[in-house]
């Protein structure tokens, strides 16, 4: 026995190469047909719309509520991404298939992160100029978009592990929803504030506490989806 | 090559395999046949280390499941009844995909090889999607050869086959067994399983029921010993 | 069937024996609070409540740790035990909570961060449920309802954060400022007695609503289990 396993030393793929290459297959896929990208950015653009209407945006109203639309927004089109790219994984029972390779989970889990979080951030790089666009508020503010990216971090380090979990039970389309907002409230809270303190001008001193809460929200999260993502996987 | 002691697999208070032991040989073709419901793929589940064991050892290619799992991986090409490939890559694509998780040296050449092996070559740059079923089978076999695997399990790759696509994918299967790899295969389909397998293993109530090797069996006697061994 | 055991039996009449005192000491030896009369004696059982409800959250986030370390089953259900009793005295907590605040506040709901963040617990064990209902296999259930029970170890302090620093930084106008600005009082010693004899009591009577679930649920397992047997 032991001579079978000294003889040849397979050579495995290291950490930063798996998870690229997670990463970068679902990049192609979309690249090839944008199904993912297309669903979410016309929902969050039909979103907008609609909260034009139901808020009735008046130019004094505007500037106090953009940055809960803009989340709301984003919150919403975001399930829709990270639904459709955990069920690619289910299709053809490609979970399977990634799990059959000899790569570590945590790999799976970030490359898949990263294809998600790519994702989101360029449906916000679309949204955010429309938005700025329609209702003439300048959003182009480097604090907003630190804000953007922390946000969307904590984001889909909830979302990609949840999306996890709801792809292999019964309701798995109406389920992630459910079982994110609770988790993201916190996340959603403090992006909104921070995003408020910039883009009202109220400037930074209102804006650091909630940049710091978001900062340990990424971290703290993070940090479990990569220890608990093994049990999402597991059977 | 794989050696399974005292199986035991529970799902909840479901118990699936009950002691199953099992041996198989450097270059054996085993069939694993059986009723629904018999555990064969929650078996075969458990060899690609996709399920964890509850109780007992499960060692392939001298490493144990699941603690050596990674090493395990590398020597081990499987084939369930889902293909395992994206349909909105190319065949190429896909392949290359897979080739740079288990990290395969001269991945364009293996590639070509691959793909002229399970006979797609003409439709590399196509849309796995737009691949009929047999072809999506038999590109499936290409991804799980790619990394040259000792071991090969395929879990009823004949399921939603026709009868050409069906003989198509005997020709690769046996090109593939044919190589001095080491084969465990379930299917229903006992005529073909018959020309392929160097051993016939009857999985019943999650133990081995009954095992034959091809020797022992004159041709046209699978039926009445799968018979035989259920009862 | 096997009979309930006799300690269990003792917890169950001392947890009745217990609320019977507590609820005495609450609306009968407490005296009347100046400001806000009868109402203020929801106070007692509103706080014990909401107290055994986070029991039932620390023991639901530690239990799933555990499971996840050992793959025992039994943890799984020590944890849908927890999160089944938080799940019904966080609403009790809520609903008291109204109560008090309709004749103090002059509103049934106030954006308290304590009040928003028990309604969001709420909810997010409703989704804990909703999770655990989609998934048929046993071992995965369990799994999935551990990590979703450690998620919310970081994600309700994290909320009641977020709330508490966003109702500081704008204050609501409407209904209460704060909890402590327009509802809050000094205990008298005998409100004092009334108040800890209710944290003790509910402790108590969590302790046995937990223990009988336990129990409810080994007995579903065995049910299970005997309906397997039979099958085969």
């Amino acid at each position: 026995m032991s001579a079978q396993r000294e003889k040849d030393q397979k050579p495995s793929a290291g950490f930063l190469n798996s998870v690229l290459a997670v990463a970068r297959k679902d990049l192609a896929a979309e690249l090839r047909s944008p199904e993912l990208l297309l669903a979410m950015l016309v929902f969050a653009l039909l979103a907008i719309f609609i909260f034009n209407f139901a808020l009735d945006l008046e130019p004094a109203l505007r500037s106090r509520v953009t940055s809960g639309v803009l989340w709301t927004t984003f919150a919403f089109s975001g399930t829709l991404g990270l639904n459709r790219s955990m069920a690619v994984e289910k299709e053809n029972g490609c979970l399977d298939g990634l799990l059959l390779a000899p790569v570590d989970r945590a790999a799976i889990y970030f490359g898949k992160a990263i294809s998600n979080l790519l994702f989101l951030l360029l449906l916000e790089v679309v949204v955010i100029p429309v938005y700025s666009l329609l209702y003439g508020i300048n959003l182009f503010n480097p604090g907003l978009l630190l804000v953007v990216l922390l946000g969307s971090v904590g984001y889909i380090a909830v979302g990609t592990l949840l999306s996890g979990m709801a792809v292999q039970a019964r309701t798995r389309d109406v389920l992630l929803p459910i079982l994110q907002f609770p988790i993201i409230l916190p996340m959603l809270i403090a992006s909104i504030k921070a995003s408020d303190g910039f883009l009202t001008g109220v400037g930074l001193e209102d804006a650091v506490p909630w940049i710091i809460l978001l900062i340990i929200y990424d971290v703290i999260f993070l940090a479990i989806a990569l220890m608990v993502f093994d049990y999402v996987v597991e059977e | 090559m794989i050696s399974v002691r005292k199986l035991v697999k529970r799902f909840g208070l479901k118990m699936i395999l009950r002691g199953l032991d099992f041996e198989v040989q450097p270059g054996e073709f085993v069939a694993l046949l059986g009723p629904n419901g018999a555990g064969k793929t929650t078996f075969l589940r458990i060899l690609a280390s996709l399920s964890r064991p509850s109780m007992g050892s499960v060692t392939i290619a001298g490493f144990s499941l699941p603690k050596e799992a990674a090493a395990v991986r590398v020597r081990l090409g499987v084939v369930s009844h889902q293909p395992l490939l994206y349909g909105n890559l190319t065949a190429e694509e896909n392949l290359n995909f897979y080739g740079r998780m288990y990290a395969v040296q001269g991945l364009e050449e293996r590639i070509t090889q691959v793909l002229e092996m399970v006979g797609l070559s003409v439709r590399r740059r196509d849309l796995v999607r737009t691949f009929s079923r047999g072809m999506q089978q038999r590109l499936a076999i290409g991804r799980a050869v790619l990394h040259d695997p000792q071991v090969m399990l395929f879990d009823e790759p004949y399921t939603g086959l026709d009868q050409d696509a069906s003989n198509m994918l005997d020709g690769v299967l046996s090109t593939v067994a044919s190589q001095g790899r080491t084969v465990v295969m379930t299917s229903h389909d006992l005529a073909r399983t018959e020309a392929l397998a160097t051993r016939f293993d009857i999985l019943s109530r999650g133990v081995i029921a009954a095992s034959a090797s091809r020797s022992q069996m004159g041709k046209g006697d699978l039926m009445d010993f799968y018979k035989a061994s259920l009862v | 069937m096997e009979s309930k055991p006799i300690s269990l039996m003792i917890l169950d009449i001392v947890s009745i024996l217990l609320l019977a005192v507590s609820t005495y000491l609450a609306l009968v030896f407490a005296p009347l609070e100046a400001a806000m009369g009868a109402v203020q004696r929801v106070f007692y059982f509103h706080v014990a409540t909401a107290w055994v409800g986070m029991l039932g959250f620390i023991a639901a986030g530690i239990t799933g740790i555990v499971y996840l370390a050992t793959k025992d089953l039994k943890w799984d259900i020590i944890e849908v035990a927890a999160v089944e009793i938080s799940l019904v005295f966080f609403l009790i907590t809520i609903v008291l909570g109204s109560i008090w605040a309709r004749p103090v506040w002059n509103t049934w709901w106030t954006w308290d961060p304590r009040l928003t963040t028990a309604a969001i617990i709420e909810l997010y064990y409703l989704a804990y449920f909703m999770l655990r209902q989609g998934i048929e296999e046993p071992g995965r259930r369990a799994n999935f309802g551990a990590v979703y029970a450690l998620l919310g170890a970081p994600t309700i302090p994290l909320t009641f954060m977020a709330i508490r620093l966003f109702r500081t930084i704008h204050p609501v106008v409407v209904g209460s400022e704060s909890a402590e600005a327009q509802g809050g009082f000094n205990m008298t010693a005998d409100m004092r007695t009334a108040f800890f004899f209710a944290l003790f009591a509910f402790t108590v009577i969590f302790i046995d609503l937990l223990w009988n679930r336990i129990r409810l649920g080994n007995l579903q397992q065995k049910l299970e289990q005997l309906k397997l047997n039979i099958l085969e």
